[in-house]
C-alpha cells in the first residue's frame, strides 16, 4: 500500500494522468499539422502573403505543443511494459506490430520533415517545402490510425488466438487491425482533433479581432474556424452516434453505463436519463429527469427491442457508471455547443456581421478549450468504460498489471505528476503567451523570434559556405 | 528454408539500439557538455548543432522500446519492470532534455531554468540507460514469464561503473561531434574535453570489459574459450586501433576523424555486448527465440520494416545532408 493505494490504483491512476496530459497535444497537432498544409497549400495557389503570415504564427506553436507531444508519448511506449507487463506480454504478439507500425510510418515521418517544414524554406524550395507540410500533416494522420487500431482492438478485439502461453497471437491480421469499433473510433477521433484545432484556432482569430476588427491575420483564422464549426461539428455528432450504436452492439455494458440505466429493458421503450445521481453501489440511479422512450429510439430506432442494463451484468463485469455517466453528458453539451456556435457564425456571416458581432467573439474565445475538455472526457468514457477489462471480455486490469510494489508505482506517480505540471505547466504558459501575439499584417512575424525543437536556422548558409569546411 | 525471424528481428533490434545509441549519444553528449561552456552565446551554438536533428534520433529509442514489445514481448514485460527506477529516471531525463530545445527560446526570466533543465535532463537519462544496461548485463531474476528480483537490484557497483561508462561515452561523442560541426573557441574547448573523455571512454571500456567475463560463466566461456576467444583478439585489438585514430585526430586537428572513431568505439562496444549476450536477450537464461512473438507477428511487422527503414534511412540521410557542415556563430535566427 502506498498513501492507503494498492499497486493497482495506482497503476491505472499513473495510466490515466500520463496519456490524459499526452492526449492533449496530439489532439491539438493532428489538426494543426492539417491546418498548416491547408495555409500553406492556399499561399501557393493565390500568392496572398497573409495566409503564409498566418502559417507562420501557427507553425511557432505547432513546434512547442509537439515537443511537449513527443517527450509524454515517450513515456507512453514505456508505459506498457512498467507498469503492465502481464498485459504487454499477453497482448503484445498482436498489438506490438501496430504500435511498431507507428513508429515505422508516423514517428519516423514527422520527425523527419519537421526540420524542413520549420526551417527549410529557404533552402529546399516552395514544393518540396509543401511536401514537407504535407509529409507532417500525413504523418499524424498515420499515428492516429495505428494508435486508434491498437486501443479498437483492446476495446473489440477480433483476429486473435489464444497460445498455450495465454498470449493473444494474430489470426488475421486484416481483422485485428480492423476490428469492429476502429472505423468508428478513428473517424470520430479525427474529427475530434480537427474540430479541437478549429475551437482553438477560432478562440484567437476572435481574440485579435475583438481587439481590432481590422485585423487581417484575425479574420482568416476566425472565418475558417467558424466554417470548420459549422460543417464538422454536426457530422461529428452523426459519427458520434454512430460510435454508440456500435458500442451498443459490442460493449453493452458500457453504453447501459452511460445511459444510466441499471434496470435492463427487456420490452424496449428504455428513457433517456438526462440526469440523475448514478449510484453504482445500490446499482440504482436517483433523482432522475427522464424523457420517455428516447433511449430506445435512439439506441435501436425503435421502441421494442430489448436493452440491457447494468443489472444484467456481473458485479464484477460493470464499468462504473458514476464517472462515465458524467463524462458522456459532458462531452455531447460540449458538442452540441460547438453545434451551436457554428450556427450562430453562419447567421453572422449572413449578415455580413462575422467579423464585428463582440459577442459571438466572445463566445468564441470561450469556446477556445472546449475541444479538449470534449476529448478528455469522451477518452474517460470509453476507457473508464472499457472496465474492468483491459482487452474486453478476454483479460482483466487487475490481471494486467506488473508484480511491482505500491510504493515503486506511487512515487514514479508523484514524479510523474510533479514533473508534468512543472513542464507542461511552462509550455502551456508560453503557448498562450504566443498566442496573445497578434497575427496581423506587419512585420510580426519576425518577432515571433526563433524556433528550432528540430531545425537549425543558423546553418541557412552552410550549404553555401560549409561545404569545403566539413561537408 | 524457413527464416529464423527471431534472429532477424534480433539483428533489427539490436540494429535500432545502436541507431539510438549512437545518435542520441552526441545529442546527450552535448547536453552533459553543455554547462561547461561559459558564454550563453556557446551554449546555443552547441545546441544548435544538434537541433534538427536530435527528435529523429530520439524515434529510435522509441522504435527499440515499441519494437521490443512487439517483437520480444516477453523480453519487454521482464525488463520494463526490472530496470523500473531507472526506466522512470531516464524518462523524465528526455522530458526536460526535449522541451528545452523549444522552451530556452520561450522563456524570458526562468532561461536558465531550462538550460539547467537541459545539461541535467541529458546526464540523468545517460546515467540511467548506463545504469539498465549494466543491469541487463548482470542478469535479470526471472520466473515462470515475469520479473522476480527486488526493486533495487538493478543498483551495484558494475551498473554504476556502466552508468559513469556511458556518461563519459557520450561527452566523448558531443565533444566530437562539436569538434566536427563548429570552429572557433567552442571547437577549442570540445577538443579539450574530446581528450579527457576519450582517455576516460577508453580506460572504462577497458575496466567493463575486464569485469564483464566474470559475472556470468557464460561470457567467460564466450571470451576464453576456444573458437570465440578468437574475439578477445579482436575487439580489442579494433578498439585500440579507433583509439589510435581518435587521438591522432585531435592531436593532427582534425575535423572528422575524432568523430567517426569515436562512433568506432561505440560500434565495437556494442558488438562486444552482441557477442556476451548471443543467444539471450535477457540474461543469463531468456533466449530470442524463448521471447519471441510468433511468427505471424515478426512476419507482419518484418515487411513493414523491410520497405520502411530504407525509406527512413533515406529521408533521415537527407536532413543530414540539409544540415551538414559547420553551424556559424555569426549567422543568427533570422
Amino acid at each position: 500500500m502506498f498513501l492507503g493505494f494498492d499497486a493497482l490504483e495506482l497503476a491505472r491512476f499513473q495510466f490515466a494522468f500520463t496519456v490524459s496530459a499526452h492526449i492533449i497535444f496530439p489532439a491539438f497537432t493532428i489538426g494543426l499539422a492539417s491546418y498548416l498544409a491547408v495555409l500553406e497549400g492556399l499561399w501557393l495557389r493565390s500568392g496572398d502573403d497573409a495566409y503564409l503570415r498566418v502559417f507562420e504564427y501557427w507553425k511557432t506553436i505547432f513546434a512547442v505543443v509537439f515537443g511537449m507531444g513527443v517527450v509524454s508519448g515517450i513515456v507512453m511506449s514505456y508505459q506498457f511494459g512498467t507498469n503492465w507487463s502481464v498485459f504487454s506480454d499477453k497482448a503484445g504478439p498482436v498489438i506490438g506490430p501496430l504500435m511498431g507500425y507507428e513508429v515505422l510510418s508516423a514517428f519516423f515521418l514527422e520527425a523527419g520533415f519537421l526540420g524542413v517544414m520549420l526551417f527549410g524554406r529557404d533552402k529546399v524550395g516552395r514544393g518540396l517545402h509543401f511536401f514537407a507540410t504535407l509529409m507532417v500533416a500525413i504523418g499524424t494522420l498515420f499515428s492516429a490510425f495505428w494508435i486508434l487500431s491498437v486501443n479498437s482492438w483492446m476495446q473489440t478485439p477480433a483476429g486473435y488466438a489464444i497460445n498455450e502461453a495465454g498470449q493473444f497471437v494474430p489470426d488475421n491480421w486484416w481483422a485485428a487491425v480492423f476490428n469492429p469499433s476502429f472505423p468508428y473510433r478513428l473517424t470520430h477521433m479525427v474529427l475530434a482533433a480537427y474540430l479541437t484545432t478549429a475551437f482553438v484556432v477560432g478562440a484567437v482569430g476572435a481574440w485579435h479581432l475583438l481587439r481590432d476588427r481590422t485585423n487581417r491575420g484575425a479574420w482568416i483564422m476566425f472565418s475558417m474556424a467558424m466554417w470548420m464549426a459549422l460543417i464538422v461539428a454536426p457530422v461529428q455528432i452523426v459519427a458520434g452516434d454512430l460510435h454508440g450504436l456500435n458500442t451498443l452492439e459490442y460493449q453493452p455494458a458500457k453504453v447501459a453505463a452511460i445511459e444510466g440505466h441499471y434496470d435492463g429493458h427487456p420490452e424496449g421503450a428504455a428513457p433517456l436519463i438526462l440526469f440523475g445521481i448514478p449510484d453504482d453501489e445500490a446499482a440504482s440511479i436517483r433523482h432522475t429527469l427522464e424523457i420517455p422512450y428516447l433511449s430506445s429510439l435512439i439506441l435501436t430506432h425503435d421502441l421494442t427491442s430489448p436493452l440491457p442494463g447494468l443489472r444484467d451484468f456481473p458485479p464484477g463485469d460493470r464499468p462504473p457508471a458514476e464517472l462515465i455517466f458524467w463524462t458522456f453528458r459532458i462531452m455531447v453539451a460540449v458538442g452540441f455547443a460547438m453545434v451551436a456556435l457554428g450556427l450562430w457564425s453562419a447567421w453572422a456571416r449572413c449578415r455580413g456581421r462575422l467579423d464585428a458581432s463582440r459577442s459571438l467573439h466572445r463566445a468564441a474565445v470561450a469556446m477556445g478549450p472546449s475541444g479538449f475538455l470534449a476529448v478528455l472526457c469522451g477518452w474517460i468514457t470509453t476507457e473508464v468504460g472499457r472496465q474492468p477489462w483491459t482487452v474486453h471480455g478476454l483479460l482483466r486490469t487487475a490481471d494486467s498489471v506488473s508484480p511491482l510494489g505500491a510504493p515503486a508505482v506511487g512515487t514514479s506517480l508523484l514524479v510523474f505528476i510533479a514533473v508534468y505540471f512543472v513542464v507542461f505547466g511552462a509550455g502551456t504558459a508560453y503557448v498562450l503567451r504566443l498566442m496573445g501575439r497578434s497575427p496581423g499584417g506587419g512585420d510580426d512575424i519576425s518577432i515571433l523570434g526563433p524556433t528550432r525543437s528540430a531545425g537549425i536556422t543558423p546553418a541557412l548558409s552552410v550549404g553555401r559556405r560549409g561545404r569545403g569546411a566539413a561537408g | 528454408m524457413e527464416l529464423d525471424l527471431p534472429f532477424i528481428w534480433a539483428g533489427l533490434i539490436a540494429f535500432a539500439v545502436l541507431a539510438y545509441v549512437i545518435l542520441d549519444g552526441f545529442d546527450l553528449g552535448v547536453g552533459i557538455l553543455s554547462p561547461t561552456f561559459r558564454a550563453e552565446a556557446d551554449r546555443e551554438l552547441a545546441m544548435n548543432t544538434i537541433a534538427p536533428v536530435w527528435d529523429g534520433n530520439e524515434t529510435w529509442l522509441v522504435l527499440g522500446g515499441g519494437g521490443l514489445l512487439a517483437v520480444f514481448p516477453l523480453a519487454y514485460a521482464i525488463v520494463m519492470p526490472a530496470l523500473y527506477a531507472p526506466i522512470i529516471a531516464m524518462l523524465m531525463g528526455l522530458i526536460f532534455r526535449g522541451v528545452a530545445f523549444e522552451f530556452i527560446h520561450r522563456a524570458r526570466r526562468t532561461r536558465v531554468l531550462w538550460e539547467w533543465g537541459f545539461a541535467f535532463g541529458s546526464l540523468v537519462a545517460a546515467f540511467s540507460q548506463g545504469i539498465a544496461l549494466g543491469a541487463l548485463v548482470q542478469g535479470i531474476d526471472v520466473e515462470g514469464r515475469a520479473y522476480a528480483g527486488g526493486w533495487w537490484d538493478w543498483l551495484t557497483p558494475f551498473s554504476v561503473l556502466t552508468g559513469v561508462a556511458l556518461v563519459v561515452g557520450y561527452a566523448l561523442l558531443g565533444a566530437t561531434w562539436l569538434v566536427m560541426k563548429t570552429s572557433g573557441p567552442v571547437q577549442r574547448a570540445a577538443r579539450r574535453h574530446a581528450w579527457r573523455a576519450g582517455a576516460g571512454t577508453v580506460g572504462l571500456i577497458g575496466v567493463v570489459s575486464l569485469v564483464t567475463p566474470f559475472l556470468e560463466p557464460q561470457y567467460a566461456a564466450r571470451w576464453f574459450a576456444w573458437p570465440t576467444a578468437i574475439f578477445s583478439v579482436i575487439v580489442p585489438a579494433l578498439v585500440l586501433g579507433c583509439a589510435w585514430l581518435l587521438f591522432a585526430g585531435l592531436r593532427g586537428q582534425a575535423d572528422r576523424q575524432p568523430f567517426f572513431a569515436s562512433l568506432g568505439l561505440f560500434v565495437l562496444s556494442f558488438i562486444g555486448l552482441g557477442i556476451s549476450f548471443y543467444p539471450n536477450i535477457v540474461p543469463p537464461g531468456l533466449s530470442i527465440w524463448a521471447a519471441a512473438a510468433p511468427d505471424a507477428s515478426l512476419a507482419f511487422l518484418l515487411v513493414g520494416a523491410l520497405v520502411l527503414i530504407p525509406m527512413i534511412l533515406g529521408y533521415t540521410a537527407h536532413a543530414y545532408w540539409v544540415f551538414r557542415g559547420k553551424v556559424d556563430p555569426g549567422e543568427g535566427y533570422h
